[in-house]
């Protein structure tokens, strides 16, 4: 076995000198009621040309975007990756290197670290942002116990408006701390309808978690939602969950327009969409709150010879040290997927990530004005980002089966998450939907009967 | 000439006019973002982004990954961490375009290769493990603790049955009570016996009602295998209780024993240990959850299903905890699991632990006369020494960082928490003897420093890129990102 480097003659003297005659006698710890009496039942090894060929295999029997357009979004975002992304994850000393807890032998992954906070803090618009939680549903998710354990509350506010996902992580976390989760409706316009959230905040509530931009692609007026909310004590923690993080470089940032947290998913910073997973989860924090932060957080200091550097600091948050009272469980979080980010905003910069974040913007409108010239009406009426919601003519279902069949990948269904819109469809454009596939598109979609 | 450059901060860096992409060509006209946005249009141009050249990029990356320690380097034998070599082909395979590039909401029919990747998966852990049913969706080693300790809660409320309280043992990861915690559990810390393992009469004496479960890790941190493991499933299966096993420590296992033959209901599996994924600096790691037919109507929604040869997620499943992802979990690690597996087979499999055993009690062996044990008593994939006997005032931490100017990572230290000054070495099965050998010589002259010359071990380490940082000065006052000065 290629992984294995012992000969059978370095085993043999390893076994020697433990006075063992055979491999087996390592187990002897191990109650012979319990011993595995039958081999493992897993097929035959492969060798790695086969290997290769398998999977390669199992790869083709995917249809994926790559030459296949796509008005998918939904939570997952196809962007560009330029190939220096790669190529750094490719990195030996970033990829096959542990958690940074020993920061002499880390620096390169800290100062990453740093960099990356730096980076979503600032548009985020907030003091501090951690080094990344698993995705956006458990970063909501995690932002709603930062606010149960800030505000003492019971109660947490979630807009419906919100990914259905994420809605269901949240529930999922918080469903069995006998907290209750309450739902905010949305307006005709698709933002939150703030009179349902002043007079359900009025009662006591921890937080308030609103998607920007929500499910729907509506960029939601967060300053106008803080202001709705009760002042003082009373005033519950305001949650702004990001699906898609490079609306950020476009919007005013959340946390200058009075949200205490944001939060969400980053991959479209770098990463593949890779059927989900693996995200970049991250959450960003006003300083106020940062020791109730959940996950790891890199910070500046000097070595013995006042030399800067970097290390994981206030880790009494964290589970290792203080084991049932944790901030949070986490441990691994999403590391390879943060430098990624960093890489990825480093080559960007400030100009081109508007630029990009502008150009999406613009192919959405694009398909927007196609579709309305097929009569095809979005739902709300407030602004959207690079995806936004349409009354299709004919069923989801139908607009869906439609476009796969002219080898495009159809928006998201939603009459499931929201049966009151039995015609409603997502659609999302980015800088990877070509303006041909958009005309196509709404013709296609136009002639539903 | 020293190894390492001085590398600025990003930010440091920034020339403006600098550019590191070409966008995409234009083909529609562009918009305008005030006029659409409004007063929600951001006015400024985020400060902290700077504006660098592909070289400059390239450069600062490879810069700072040389100050990096890493297993393609060398042994690094963090113990309970399981830092194997990660196998270069399953990074190409898990770039292959038709996984990469495969959104998680398109049709199922188009997403049968991916389906069938996550199928074999579940099925190998399943049979790796001695389970019926197996979630792929938890995102790391806690998550799935989280997601097993909720499958137990589920599984008791269902019958009617409100339990309250989670045991776990004092030797345990941290993650253990902080995931029982979040589920809704008080958890209740049992102590050790003086072999290392659960005391099973002070556990049958405290399986009252209120009891909901035990959650074990085995082999422990300690590297001992709970010998009296089937009667702890049986005295907390009489008393209504639900076995969890934290599979962090499964690659001493793979082919010896299985957690489900024991009596374990559930247990999660940590794919970045056992089954090679990369730790990536801290991530992406993926926790798969394995269980007993009993708790699988519990597990996340959704749940994959085959029916006539297609595979399809139900979505339909009323007892179900709900998701713990967005999607389907770390779908590209899970891709890189998979390929291991394969590549392994079963007898490869059981090789591999066979030789993490071998190299581990290798290591034991030859540093015991030097090194005092934490406990005496036979262990499999991971040993702990503790701190006494060391001289002059030389503590755990003075080695572990003094390992770093002899080349090495150092091993885990101060933990498991019931050793004094622990220092817990896992070197995994893919370490070649002359690694083990050299490690064993470091400490031998470490040791020998530490006697005659205390002051460098305790100045330690002189030859990294970093001297020893001041965490307590980081902790006092935060400095989290960076500001112009």
């Amino acid at each position: 076995m290629r992984y294995l480097p012992q000969s059978p003659e370095e085993i043999r003297a390893m076994l020697d000198l433990l006075g063992l005659s055979r491999l087996e006698d390592l187990f002897a710890s191990v109650p012979e009621e319990v011993r595995l009496k039958a081999p493992l039942d897993l097929p035959a090894a492969v060798p790695e040309c086969d290997l290769l060929e398998r999977f390669i295999g199992r790869s083709s029997r995917n249809r994926s975007l790559t030459c296949r357009p796509s008005f998918l979004g939904a939570g997952a975002y196809p962007h560009f990756v330029p190939s220096v992304v790669n190529h750094v994850l490719l990195r030996s000393e970033f990829y096959t290197a542990y958690t940074p807890y020993q920061p002499e032998l880390a620096q390169g992954t800290l100062q990453a670290i740093f960099e990356f906070q730096t980076m979503m803090a600032d548009l985020a618009g907030t003091d501090v942002c951690n080094a990344s939680l698993y995705d956006g549903a458990s970063a909501a998710a995690e932002a709603a116990l930062l606010a149960v354990r800030v505000k003492k509350g019971r109660k947490v506010l979630v807009a419906r408006s919100l990914h259905p996902a994420y809605r269901e992580v949240v529930r999922t976390y918080l469903g069995r701390l006998d907290l209750e989760v309450e739902e905010l409706p949305f307006g005709p316009d698709g933002r939150l309808d703030l009179a349902a959230l002043r007079e359900r905040s009025a009662s006591g509530a921890a937080a308030v978690l609103l998607g920007q931009p929500n499910f729907f692609g509506v960029v939601e007026d967060v300053g106008a939602v803080a202001s709705a909310l009760p002042q003082g004590p009373e005033r519950p923690l305001l949650a702004a969950v990001v699906t898609e993080a490079l609306a950020l470089a476009l919007l005013e940032p959340p946390g200058r327009q009075g949200a205490d947290v944001v939060c969400g998913e980053a991959r479209s910073f770098g990463l593949p969409l890779g059927y989900g997973g693996p995200n970049l989860g991250f959450l960003a924090a006003s300083k106020a709150y940062v020791r109730q932060m959940p996950g790891r957080l890199a910070g500046e200091t000097k070595d013995r010879l006042g030399r800067r550097g970097f290390v994981l600091t206030l880790t009494t948050r964290e589970q290792h040290i203080r084991r049932e009272k944790a901030t949070s469980n986490i441990c691994t979080n999403q590391g390879l997927c943060m430098l990624a980010a960093v890489v990825y905003l480093a080559l960007m910069g400030r100009k081109n990530l508007r630029e990009l974040a502008l150009r999406n913007l613009s192919k959405a409108e694009y398909l927007k004005a196609r579709l309305r010239e097929k009569g095809i009406e979005p739902l709300f009426s407030a602004p959207t980002f690079n995806e936004f919601a349409v009354s299709l003519r004919g069923t989801p279902k139908e607009a869906s089966e439609a476009l796969r069949k002219a080898q495009m990948v159809g928006g998201f269904d939603l009459s499931s998450p929201y049966p009151e819109f039995p015609r409603g469809y997502l659609l999302c454009a980015t800088e990877q939907t070509p303006r041909e596939a958009m005309d196509r598109a709404a013709e296609i979609l136009g002639g539903l009967p | 000439m020293s190894r390492f450059l001085e590398e600025p901060l990003l930010f440091e860096k920034d020339r403006p006019g600098r550019v590191g992409v070409c966008l995409c060509t234009k083909d529609v006209p562009t918009a305008d973002a005030e006029a659409h946005l409004g007063p929600l249009a951001r006015k400024d141009l985020p400060a902290r982004l700077p504006e660098l050249s592909e070289v400059d990029v390239v450069r600062h990356f490879t810069r700072l990954s040389l100050m990096n320690y890493a297993v393609d380097y060398g042994l690094y034998p963090l113990g309970s961490c399981t830092m194997k070599y990660n196998p270069k082909v399953n990074e190409d395979v898990a770039r292959l375009e038709g996984l990469a590039n495969l959104h998680p909401l398109q049709d199922d029919r188009d997403a049968q290769g991916a389906l069938e990747i996550l199928w074999a998966l579940q099925r190998a852990l399943c049979a790796v493990s001695g389970m019926d049913a197996c979630s792929l969706q938890p995102a790391a080693g806690a998550q799935g603790e989280f997601t097993g300790v909720q499958l137990i809660r589920a599984y008791h409320e269902d019958r009617g049955d409100r339990r309250e309280v989670m045991l776990i043992p004092d030797s345990a990861h941290g993650t253990n009570p902080a995931s029982s915690h979040m589920a809704g559990y008080r958890v209740e810390e049992i102590r050790s016996g003086a072999d290392g393992c659960v005391d099973v009469e002070a556990l049958r004496a405290r399986m009252k009602p209120d009891v909901a479960g035990i959650m074990l890790t085995v082999p422990n941190t300690l590297g001992i295998f709970e010998r009296n493991i089937r009667e702890i499933c049986e005295v907390v299966h009489a008393a209504g209780g639900q076995v969890y096993v934290d599979g962090a420590n499964l690659n001493a296992l793979l082919g010896i024993t299985r957690p489900g033959d024991w009596g374990a209901d559930v247990m999660h599996i940590n794919l970045h240990k056992t089954f090679s994924t990369p730790h990536g600096g801290g991530g992406p790691g993926a926790g798969p959850v394995v269980c007993k037919a009993h708790l699988e109507p519990f597990l996340p929604r959704p749940v994959l299903t085959k029916e006539d040869g297609a595979f399809r997620w139900d979505h339909h499943r009323p007892k179900s905890i709900g998701k713990v992802h967005a999607f389907h979990g770390n779908f590209l690690v899970l891709v890189r699991a998979l390929a291991y597996l394969e590549t392994m087979g079963g007898e490869g499999l059981k090789a591999a632990s066979q030789m993490a055993v071998l190299n581990a009690n290798y290591l034991r062996a030859r540093l015991r006369d030097h090194l005092a044990l934490g406990f005496d008593g036979p262990t499999l994939h991971e040993v702990v020494f503790c701190d006494k006997g060391l001289p002059n005032g030389v503590t755990t931490l003075d080695l572990a960082k003094r390992l770093i100017d002899y080349g090495f990572h150092p091993p885990t230290v101060y933990f498991p928490l019931i050793v004094h000054g622990a220092i817990m070495v896992e070197p995994t099965e893919t370490e070649p003897r002359e690694e083990l050998d050299r490690f064993v010589e470091a400490v031998k002259a470490i040791l020998g420093e530490a006697a005659s010359d205390p002051e460098k071990v305790k100045g330690a380490p002189h030859e990294a890129f970093r001297r020893r940082l001041d965490e307590v000065s980081a902790a006092r006052n935060p400095v989290l990102t960076w500001t112009p000065r």
